[in-house]
């Protein structure tokens, strides 16, 4: 049998590798070519090289570079926010209250609620609230834009990572706390120097999830904000969705491909690191 | 020999994947007219699809899409776009394998970006049945559009609300006049003399900001024109912006929302104020005849310019004029070709057609078979010309880009949140600058 196995795995592999191939690989490889090219429909290219990358960092009039300092900010706040939050939740919950598993399941709701109609509904929710404080709405306000678009974040991911956090602290064995205990760790002490550590696979996971959820963020943007006043709070996928679709024209789908190459580059090589970096300081059990 | 066995697999993968992304389809496209098509395409066997425009007409195309199927047997389906995302929605679509056969494009500028997918209809039946050539948009000798619909836009007034206000339709008939009476209105609105404003929420939420960022800044692109002797630009002056200015004025100090509250306010927001009675003028078009009769009888609504303070006032129509043109995907087969030019011509010429697309959908549409419209503000528009008014055509069509529109619409948001002269200035370096920086980047095809 297992002889057999090592023999033909390459055909049990088949029908997954073919579903990868038509799924992933080969949108990837066309979304690849196609950033090389000026179109309008993808049934009539013309191959230009790398011209529309050199486009997009000097001739583009809405350059990736000024929706990345907007992203890199959002991200920043907010994988600190929602995970800060989500961690505070999960201690919260974890301490057998009464009714625990009601809020479990009411602070991770939010998550089941699609982006456009959560940034529709923060939509009238923050300019009710800033109609009422006298200042200028959302769509004229990038300061709210930004700070809005963070609440809204954290309200509908905390849930999420919580409920991974929870299973990591679940996870931390009975013994090594009350060992820290006997030795007369205090209990912050204990959270900081064994809890913490125990869950860093958590960590790994929910500040990865965080990442790069903040930097693909579209749906929420395009309704909560639009991107406006001008683009100030327009994110890079968004930027990148305006540039394919804002103006007509074959220039700019191409140029679009592109930037969405270079956004695909940045994600990646971001994540990579984060991943390397936190690896290193998870604790085998 | 495993590890290869696998190299191997993958790499094959790979290439095959990648090829098949490479090989673009080569469909060539031949260069009969359409025409020729249609003749070859008797037996009717195509299919239509037809991408429309107007989500306020979608019900009634869906309804003559079915009466069409129902008497000629051929399938013809209709798919509205959400408001503003046609160029989005048809770019998308026209990928597909299954294409739309019949697409609209809004003007010069629209046809720019689809001229190549255009099928030429100069010899076909629907362009012969047009009651002037001039209704065809041409590019290179070829008729690469129709324009099926005319339609008028200026200020919707609830008469019946006028004359409580102590005022009528016929005292206006120049900027300042306008002003007068809404101003009185508004006066006496304060001193709880009535109980509505003059005009609707000016709301530049997307689903309704083309109402000012694109049919109000027609007002002063046509006035430049006029006096420029010219029907398109690369870059405008900007001559009239000071009445454009005014208009505005008038329209956020004189409203039921206030200038800061409304980036938020809809279309729909406008349209049931008008309909509820809380105000009296309604900037809009032809098009809302329908939502509006259903609640407002003809008797009690008009329609009046939109005077701005420039030009001939006494002699200015209703902004008049069309963006819809159809257009015949030319690398669709044959047959849906010929069914999609069967489909057209019956639209305009049959009784059911003309029909439902003059009482269901309420165009007035520029063929020899149409029937009259009940429209009420078509009527105003037709009364208009022939009292000698001169109507105010539609120069938005050469509007650079759609983000040229956006630049402009974000700065008449933010000055009516704070009217200041700088924020006007905003307005004019979106305006000016903004349009000659957009037609360059519009036409920086190469």
């Amino acid at each position: 049998m297992e002889k057999a196995l090592k023999r033909y795995w390459p055909i049990f592999i088949l029908p997954t590798l073919a579903a990868f191939a038509i799924g992933f690989i080969y949108p990837f490889a066309q979304g690849l070519y196609l950033s090389f090219c000026q179109f309008r429909t993808i049934d009539k290219v013309k191959w230009v090289g790398f011209d529309n990358y050199v486009k997009a960092f000097t001739w583009d009039p809405q350059p990736l570079t000024d929706s990345m300092k907007f992203t890199v900010a959002f991200a920043l706040v907010s994988i600190v926010l929602i995970n800060l939050g989500g961690f505070v939740l999960a201690l919260a919950l974890t301490r057998g209250v009464k009714g625990t598993n009601i809020f479990r399941t009411l602070f991770f709701m939010p998550n089941l609620i699609g982006g456009i109609v959560l940034g529709y509904i923060w939509n009238v929710l923050i300019n009710g609230f800033l109609s009422l404080i006298g200042k200028p709405l959302i769509e004229l306000n990038p300061t709210a834009g930004f700070w809005g678009l963070v609440v809204l974040m954290c309200w509908q991911q905390m849930g999420y990572m919580m409920i991974i956090y929870i299973a990591g602290l679940q996870s931390v064995p009975e013994e090594l706390i009350e060992a820290a205990k006997i030795d007369g760790a205090t209990k912050w002490i204990t959270l900081i120097k064994v809890k913490v550590p125990m869950v860093m696979s958590s960590i790994t996971i929910c500040v990865f999830l965080t990442l790069s959820n903040s930097f693909k963020l579209f749906d929420q943007n395009l309704a909560l904000t639009r991107g406006e006043p001008g683009d100030q709070t327009a994110m890079m996928a968004l930027n990148i969705y305006n540039t394919f679709y804002g103006r007509s024209g074959q220039v700019w789908k191409g140029l679009g491909q592109a930037k969405a190459v270079i956004f695909c580059i940045i994600v990646v090589v971001l994540s990579l690191a984060q991943l390397l970096t936190t690896r290193k300081r998870e604790v085998q059990q | 020999m495993k590890k290869r066995f696998l190299a191997v697999t993958l790499v094959g993968a790979m290439a095959a994947t990648a090829l098949a992304g490479c090989g673009s389809d080569n469909k060539t496209t031949d260069n009969t007219s359409a025409q020729k098509k249609a003749e070859s395409g008797d037996k009717k066997k195509g299919s239509v699809y037809y991408l429309n425009f107007k989500p306020e007409a979608e019900d009634a195309w869906q309804a003559l899409a079915k009466a069409y199927t129902e008497e000629t047997g051929i399938e013809v389906k209709v798919h509205t776009a959400a408001s503003g995302t046609y160029e989005t929605t048809l770019e998308s679509e026209m990928n597909k394998d299954e294409a739309p056969t019949l697409f609209q494009v809004n003007g010069p500028v629209g046809l720019a970006n689809w001229a190549d997918k255009c099928a030429d209809l100069s010899e076909t039946d629907v362009y012969k049945n047009l009651t002037s050539e001039d209704y065809g948009l041409k590019k290179d000798d070829k008729v690469l559009g129709i324009a099926y619909v005319i339609e008028s836009y200026g200020i919707i007034t609830n008469k019946k609300l006028l004359q409580e206000a102590g005022h009528s339709v016929d005292e206006i008939n120049s900027f300042d006049t306008l002003k007068s009476v809404v101003e009185d209105i508004t006066a006496k609105k304060a001193a709880g003399e009535v109980k509505f404003s003059a005009f609707t929420s000016a709301g530049m939420d997307g689903s309704s900001d083309w109402r000012f960022k694109t049919h109000l800044a027609n007002l002063p692109i046509y006035f430049e024109y006029q006096e420029d002797g010219i029907d398109s630009t690369e870059a405008i002056k900007g001559t009239y912006l000071d009445n454009y200015r005014q208009i505005w004025d008038l329209y956020i100090n004189n409203a039921t929302a206030e200038g800061k509250d409304l980036s938020a306010k809809t279309g729909t927001d406008a349209e049931n104020e008008f309909l509820n009675g809380e105000a009296v003028f309604f900037q809009n078009g032809s098009w809302e005849y329908t939502a509006l009769s259903a609640k407002i009888a003809d008797d009690d609504m008009t329609m009046i310019p939109i005077y701005v303070g420039a030009g001939d006032e006494a002699k200015q129509g209703l902004c008049t004029g069309t963006e819809n043109f159809w257009c015949v995907n030319q690398d669709a087969s044959d047959d849906d070709v010929a069914a999609t030019l069967d489909f057209m011509n019956w639209c305009v010429t049959s009784e059911k057609g003309t029909k439902a697309m003059a009482e269901d959908m309420g165009f007035t549409i520029p063929f020899k078979n149409a029937v009259e419209s009940k429209n009420v503000f078509v009527k105003q528009d037709v009364a208009n010309t022939e009292a000698g008014l001169k109507p105010v055509s539609w120069n938005f069509t050469t509007m650079p880009s759609e983000k040229w529109k956006d630049g402009v619409g974000t700065a008449l948001t933010a000055y009516a949140a704070d009217p200041s002269d700088a924020n006007w200035d905003a307005v004019k370096t979106a305006f000016v600058d903004g349009w000659a920086s957009e037609y360059k980047l519009a036409n920086a095809d190469a």
